[in-house]
């Protein structure tokens, strides 16, 4: 594997962890926007706060790690999408900050109508924030950001690729946070409202399963580079997004949830992967292929260096973290 | 009348920094929006990466008294303090990631030509700070769940990671003001030598500075906030050691800063002589150079400056008679905006000594047996002197960073060269940040204030109050705090 190649690969490992684990945490927005009034909805925002409160900011860095390694590691192409899609990227941005701050605040507000306001912040903001960062995905993978100068900053983002592209990032997120959710849910022993959580998580399955494969219709024609890469060398990724997808919709028919949460994350991780690899070799679809648009070879030595350090100083705190999240005192100790 | 002549340049200055385009050159008209935008963003989240890099160390020594000594009122305030960090920390984290977006958005000139030379250490940067986030979450959500000694070194990475992230967001900034580890080879940039700018000698000195600063922000300003509950009365225990052990932080590097500063200044008339030259207002080449006080440039002039005669020289040349190099031995589109560089510049000084003689005296006066959290009037210089070590913070970084101006990589790179192709229109974008940050800012202090008042009335947990009261109480032995 080429240098470039090593380094796109590990930024593209961080698009996935920020898909699935930053993904699910966002998804768990929706389930909170629709859990119903103040009271009726307590248990599944308490559920909520409990499941992402301790993970949400480490879930978070993945995206950080992701446009680091972006800036670093190909500098130029980083500059023109993020001079084509300033909006929707702004956007999201908008999002991210309203999610983060009234998460936060509605965890230490005084009163129930300073947990209303901080709470529809957070799920609206929870919602929106992965649409946008979809459309941006649609709109390198759909090429309509050029290398030089700046494309149009409206069609850029509102195309079809782009809207599906978004619409199947909620769905995608929502998917994973019911399937942590109702895991959760079922840990804590709350089975009623594992139950609830499991018809809803059932529903947005079948919505964005739906959602994935109806996109290759649009895309086929709207992006006509994605789609060849889709039907040919990531065909089997497809695939396997379908498998597992339907897969995760047996198993939490049948309330399997443990199991059901890890074929919801093969499933969400194969179709960013098939993304991915649809669009490959292309970093900015049509325009610039990642051996092009690599810099400085020492840079991308020194990446790989740090790469190389975050698996050994980072990876084992996470997973000690993630492990606490799912161990009994945390569950039940109040 | 001197004050309104004052008001009347300070006016000007302003008038001339907001002119984009009346001066019928070609400065892009995203240019100044694009600078604001970056000043407001950054200027928020650098108090927030203060109490980052600052208030893990503060914690982890409150929660190890607490542990040693037995001593439950430690403890309290060492979990309180987590409660706080939390909050304070995610806003610091979605403040951070604005940053990481406009570094793109706003100027991607910069990022485009030099991202590969400046990456690496933000590189360790997003490393250092994954590390803060997954213990903030594991030593947050601890108490209670594991064994206290283990659960108190969970805070110590944080305090680490802190430091490292910060060394390695100064060594961009010092690349900014002192470029390395790049040629340029026929207008290209070659010869990348990323480990250069990671550890150049400039990022070493900055970072110190930085990090006394960070010290000093984070400690006054909780001490600050037990200083105002003595003036109020509570004169417990709790209080007082709210307040001693971030004073201690505080103090210690309140001493170190003005060294520290000093030792950074030196050589800056080799490396910038622009900015050394605003901060000191040296219009022409003096020698020796006095120390002026306040005072503006007005049409080439210096007008109501307090001159103290070869103070100057020493102060930033080490030398009795050397002159510090006037803005008149530089060409007029390489200045600076002087003024408010060099206002800026003398904010921090004036501020930091103050900091400095203040806590001298408490020390020396706890020495010799007398008490000044007993005296009302220090109690309340204690309850400004955060807010005064955030004026001199911002004014630090103001005085760096527009002093560094014209240059956004100095002496390589202009700022109009780097920003985005953005019309007028981009001030939209600084009129929205200003509204989702001031809601941001109210947000956090009601937050903030109401855990205060909650705890006072002796509420040890704060559960979330997802549901109408009735209901919370069913809920309340499941709800996590």
């Amino acid at each position: 594997m080429s240098l470039e190649l090593a380094v796109a690969a590990a930024l593209f490992v961080g698009v996935i962890a920020y898909a699935v684990l930053g993904g699910a945490d966002f998804g768990s927005g929706f389930f909170d926007l629709t859990a119903g009034s103040a009271r009726r909805g307590a248990e599944l925002r308490t559920l909520v706060d409990h499941s992402i409160g301790p993970v949400w900011e480490a879930n978070h860095v993945w995206l950080i790690y992701v446009l680091v390694i972006w800036w670093t590691g190909f500098p130029e192409s980083f500059a023109a999408a993020m001079s084509t899609l300033v909006l929707p990227l702004l956007l999201a941005l908008l999002g991210i900050v309203l999610r983060g701050a009234s998460f936060a605040f509605r965890k230490y507000a005084a009163t129930l109508a300073q947990a209303r306001l901080f709470g529809v912040v957070f799920a609206t903001s929870s919602i929106i924030t992965p649409f946008f960062l979809g459309t941006v995905a649609g709109g390198i993978a759909s090429g309509r950001v050029p290398l030089e100068g700046t494309g149009d900053r409206w069609d850029s983002w509102l195309n079809p690729t782009s809207l599906f592209g978004g619409l199947i990032a909620v769905g995608t997120c929502a998917f994973l946070a019911g399937t942590f959710l109702v895991a959760d849910a079922r840990r804590s022993g709350n089975e009623s409202l594992a139950d609830d959580i499991r018809t809803r998580a059932l529903g947005v399955g079948a919505v964005t399963g739906a959602l994935v494969f109806a996109a290759l219709l649009p895309i086929e024609r709207d992006a006509p580079t994605l789609a060849d890469g889709l039907e040919g060398r990531a065909a089997p990724l497809v695939l396997l997004a379908g498998v597992a997808g339907l897969a995760t919709m047996v198993l939490l028919w049948r309330r399997r949830y443990a199991v059901s949460r890890l074929a919801a994350v093969v499933a969400v991780a194969a179709v960013v992967s098939g993304w991915g690899v649809g669009q490959y070799p292309w970093l900015l679809v049509d325009e610039v292929t990642i051996a092009d648009a690599a810099g400085a070879t020492a840079t991308l030595q020194g990446l790989l260096v740090a790469v190389g350090l975050a698996v050994v100083v980072v990876v084992p705190p996470l997973v000690y973290l993630l492990r606490l999240t799912q161990s009994e005192e945390w569950t039940h100790h109040s | 009348m001197l004050a309104p002549d004052v008001v009347t340049v300070a006016l000007t200055d302003l008038a001339d920094l907001l002119a984009v385009s009346a001066s019928g050159d070609a400065e892009p008209a995203g240019l100044m929006p694009a600078r604001q935008q970056m000043a407001l963003s950054l200027g928020w989240h650098i108090i927030l990466a203060c109490f980052g890099v600052a208030f893990p160390a503060m914690i982890f020594a409150m929660h190890v008294i607490g542990i040693r000594r037995k001593d439950d009122t430690a403890l309290e305030l060492a979990k309180r303090w987590s409660k706080v960090s939390a909050v304070l920390f995610a806003i610091g984290a979605v403040s951070g990631t604005v940053l990481s977006f406009e570094m793109g958005v706003l100027w991607p000139g910069l990022m485009g030509t030099y991202g590969d030379v400046l990456g690496l250490p933000f590189a360790f940067e997003g490393l250092a700070f994954f590390l803060e986030a997954i213990f903030l979450g594991i030593y947050l959500y601890g108490w209670g769940r594991m064994p206290p000694r283990r659960h108190v070194l969970m805070v110590l990475p944080m305090a680490v990671t802190g430091i490292i992230g910060a060394y390695c967001v100064l060594a961009v900034n010092a690349w900014m003001n002192a470029p390395v580890g790049f040629d340029i080879v026929d207008g290209e940039v070659a010869n990348v030598e990323p480990w250069a700018v990671l550890f150049n000698q400039q990022s070493f000195l900055q970072f110190a500075h930085m990090w006394l600063g960070a010290y000093m922000v984070a400690g006054f300003c909780v001490a600050g906030v037990y200083a105002v509950g003595l003036l109020r009365g509570r004169r417990d225990r709790h209080h007082r050691l709210g307040f001693l052990v971030p004073f201690v932080f505080a103090s210690v590097a309140a001493v170190a800063q003005p060294f520290m500063g000093h030792v950074l200044g030196a050589g800056l008339d080799e490396r910038q002589p622009a900015k050394l030259a605003a901060f000191e207002l040296a219009e022409t080449t003096e020698s020796p150079s006095p120390l002026r006080i306040g005072g503006l440039l007005v049409d080439g002039e210096v007008k109501w400056a307090i001159d103290i005669p070869r103070l100057g020289s020493l102060l930033a040349m080490n030398s009795p008679d050397e002159p510090v190099p006037g803005l008149d031995t530089i060409p007029e589109e390489d200045h600076p905006p002087v003024n408010l560089t060099h206002l800026a510049f003398q904010t921090m000084v004036g501020i930091g000594s103050l900091l400095m003689l203040a806590v001298v005296v408490f020390w020396i006066a706890r020495r010799r047996g007398r008490d000044l959290l007993e005296n009302r009037w220090f109690l309340r210089f204690a309850a400004v002197a955060g807010p005064l070590a955030v004026i001199a913070l911002e004014a630090g970084w103001i005085a760096t960073e527009v002093g560094r101006q014209p240059w956004i990589v100095y002496g390589v790179m202009r700022t109009p060269e780097a920003v985005g192709d953005y019309t007028a229109s981009l001030w939209w974008l600084l009129g929205i940040t200003s509204v989702v940050y001031t809601a941001m800012t109210i947000g956090a202090v009601v937050v903030l204030r109401s855990m205060a008042r909650r705890w006072r009335e002796g509420a040890t947990d704060l559960p979330s109050p997802y549901a109408p009261a009735a209901h919370a109480d069913a809920g309340a032995e499941e709800a996590v705090r």
